[in-house]
């Protein structure tokens, strides 16, 4: 299997298998490829892996044995200092809930990335780091809460500055953990869409996971966890 | 510098945890650079006590005993010292000024000093400070008496009173008391916080007619004693003084006229130089001032305990805030500069509010301290070594970050970026 012509591999999995020291396997899969671009809908009740997994993918986690490859770069031959920039350079990352850190504004924290990472920084490609946060934020609808204290805003706006900080600086690929999952269903949709169209305009692949099957004709793809997990 | 302010606003987001540990290191801070400044008052004060005296002369004994009886009222010498002996040493050439001092009586535990005019006039202490009155003047006649400032405000004494002296040395009404020969108050001495304060001046001759008719050291048999009317300054012979104050014309001659003094053929004599003799009681009584030291420096550990606990338990609700940063991208290393970076700040936030603390209080409470305790806090700049403590203070509260910088990276490697609230 070779991915669409000018396209490369995001992502590669070969029998990559995961262990806490001395525990019983918690992931086992045989092979998992994403191609750049692509929009995946993973589908993971909970218990079949799933934060395992992502862990795997964003290099928080390394696999125990098997291959997991990032933009043709194999995570699990890298040091864990190595894994902690390439996921900076190259990753946004979107969790269930609380992803914003409490005492920066709506602004710095869609700043946050570029901030602490140089490459992410370049990407912007000479376009002020408040400049392009304000863009997203427009995009997705916030760009009146940019000075806000995180505190004061609704769940859903929450989460929508927590899809703005991931793609700052144009990642090649975003992992979204059950972003939707606290936002009532006519947001769920939209937001959805509103990730999408900001991953196209920035090139960006997406991994999004969900227990909540309702979104899954939105994605190019369904992968089941449950099917490819072996371990489970 | 993102960093910096990521810490700044973390701080700032736990206001009161941050206030409370700010304020406790800056208390410990204030007070090891107040008991510094208080410390060096106490020795400055201390050494103060008496200035521009270059000898202090009195029989030969002890040297310190001959300091405690001399400055500071304490104790009483052995032996005296004959008028005759102090008439030659007074009119050496090298002598500027003497102020003689006849010990041996008190009031109500005050010691009566017997000395002259050159006390009034002569006498210095804190450097240049000379004798005040707050009241009255000096007294000229026999039965005339200033007194210190304790010695009014604690027996509530004014001009014009009457007080009748004791023989010896006793705390309340003594066994021998000179009622027949009472001393009218004619002045009050201005409060000096030395321990002049603490003393009541008669002229000589008033001590030599406290014991007129005396014999061997009783008094005389009822009836049988000269009435106190009837006494001239010209019928007293002044026998024998305690001790007494020296100035040399030149300081150099100092050493030389101490060698003279020690050697003196007609009775044995001992004179010291009061810097040098302070300085050695300061050292002998200096072990205090350790003692204080190391109190103050266990307090300052407590407060850097405290900002540790309160940094330590600030972890667990911070978890997230870690699992968020790992997910921008961010190290352990960044996690540990963090917390290092924040435990930093505390330190060298509480050193300072610690010092400008410890500066105001010493600048508002400098009068009142100086006007009760007799001690004068110098507002100096701190020295080279409390610089080396304050940086030292800034540096602890960074090592101590490591602890919790630890912790925090060890949460954060065993969360991922999982972490479930």
């Amino acid at each position: 299997m070779t991915p669409a012509a000018g396209r490369g591999w995001a992502i590669e999995m070969e029998d990559a298998r995961f262990s806490y020291r001395g525990g019983p396997e918690i992931v086992r899969i045989g092979g998992l490829r994403v191609e750049a671009g692509e929009h995946v809908f993973i589908f993971g009740p909970s218990g079949s892996g799933k934060t395992t997994l992502l862990g795997l993918l964003a290099g928080v986690l390394r696999a125990t044995s098997g291959r997991v490859s990032i933009l043709g770069q194999d995570l699990t031959a890298m040091k864990p200092s190595g894994r902690d920039a390439f996921r900076a350079s190259h990753i946004g990352y979107i969790f269930q809930l609380f992803n914003l850190i409490p005492y920066l504004s709506v602004r710095d924290n869609i700043t946050l990335p570029c901030r602490l990472n140089a490459e992410r920084r370049r990407r912007l490609n000479g376009t002020p780091m408040e400049e392009a946060a304000g863009r997203i934020a427009t995009h997705l609808g916030m760009g009146s809460l940019l000075g806000e204290n995180v505190s004061r805003l609704s769940v859903g706006q929450q989460q929508r500055v927590a899809a703005a900080r991931s793609l700052m600086g144009t990642p090649e690929l975003v992992i979204a953990d059950e972003p939707t999952s606290s936002l009532d269903f006519d947001h769920r949709e939209r937001f959805v869409e509103l990730l999408f169209q900001e991953c196209r305009e920035a090139n960006s692949t997406l991994i999004f996971v969900s227990h909540d099957q309702s979104l899954m004709p939105m994605f190019h793809r369904t992968v089941s966890l449950t099917e490819i997990n072996e371990a489970m | 510098m993102v960093l910096l302010s990521l810490a700044y606003h973390s701080l700032r987001n736990r206001l009161l945890t941050t206030a409370l540990t700010v304020v406790s290191i800056a208390l410990s801070v204030a007070l090891l650079v107040g008991v510094e400044q208080v410390r060096r008052g106490a020795r400055e004060s201390f050494s103060n006590t008496i200035s521009q005296t270059d000898l202090i002369v009195g029989a030969r004994g002890g040297s310190l005993q001959l300091l405690l009886y001399a400055v500071f009222r304490m104790g009483s010498a052995t032996n005296n010292i004959s008028y005759e002996s102090y008439q030659i040493l007074a009119r050496h050439p090298a002598v500027e000024w003497t102020i003689p001092y006849s010990l041996g009586d008190s009031h109500r535990g005050f010691r009566v000093v017997g000395t002259t005019e050159e006390f009034y006039t002569r006498y210095r202490f804190r450097r240049h400070r000379k004798i005040e009155f707050a009241a009255g003047r000096a007294p000229r006649e026999i039965f005339e008496v200033a007194i210190g400032s304790d010695v009014a405000s604690a027996l509530g004494y004014k001009i014009g009173d009457a007080v009748t002296l004791t023989h010896g040395v006793a705390s309340g009404r003594g066994i021998l008391d000179h009622d027949d020969r009472p001393f009218r108050i004619q002045g009050i001495l201005a409060r000096t916080a030395t321990p002049v304060d603490r003393s009541l001046y008669i002229p000589l001759e008033g001590m030599e007619a406290m014991h007129m008719d005396w014999a061997d050291g009783a008094p005389p048999m009822p009836g049988e004693e000269t009435p106190a009317a009837s006494i001239r300054k010209e019928h007293l012979q002044i026998k024998q003084i305690t001790a007494f104050l020296l100035r040399a014309r030149s300081r150099i001659d100092t050493l030389r006229l101490q060698r003279e003094i020690n050697t003196f053929e007609d009775e044995p004599l001992m004179a010291i130089i009061p810097g040098v003799a302070l300085n050695e009681l300061w050292r002998t009584i200096g072990y205090a001032e350790d003692a204080l030291s190391v109190v103050t420096a266990f307090v300052l550990v407590v407060g850097l305990l405290g900002m540790l606990v309160s940094l330590y338990t600030s972890l667990n609700e911070r978890r997230r805030e870690m699992a968020i940063l790992r997910a921008v991208g961010a190290g352990p290393r960044t996690i540990i500069f963090l917390l290092v970076t924040e435990s930093g700040l505390l330190a060298l936030a509480g050193t300072v509010l610690g010092v400008g603390l410890a500066y105001a209080l010493a600048l508002t409470a400098q009068p009142l301290v100086e006007r009760h305790f007799g001690l004068f806090i110098p507002l100096v700049r701190p020295t080279a070594a409390g610089w080396a403590y304050l940086s030292a203070v800034v540096v602890a509260g960074v090592l101590i970050g490591f602890v919790p910088a630890v912790k925090a990276y060890r949460n954060a490697l065993a969360d991922g970026l999982g972490v479930r609230l």
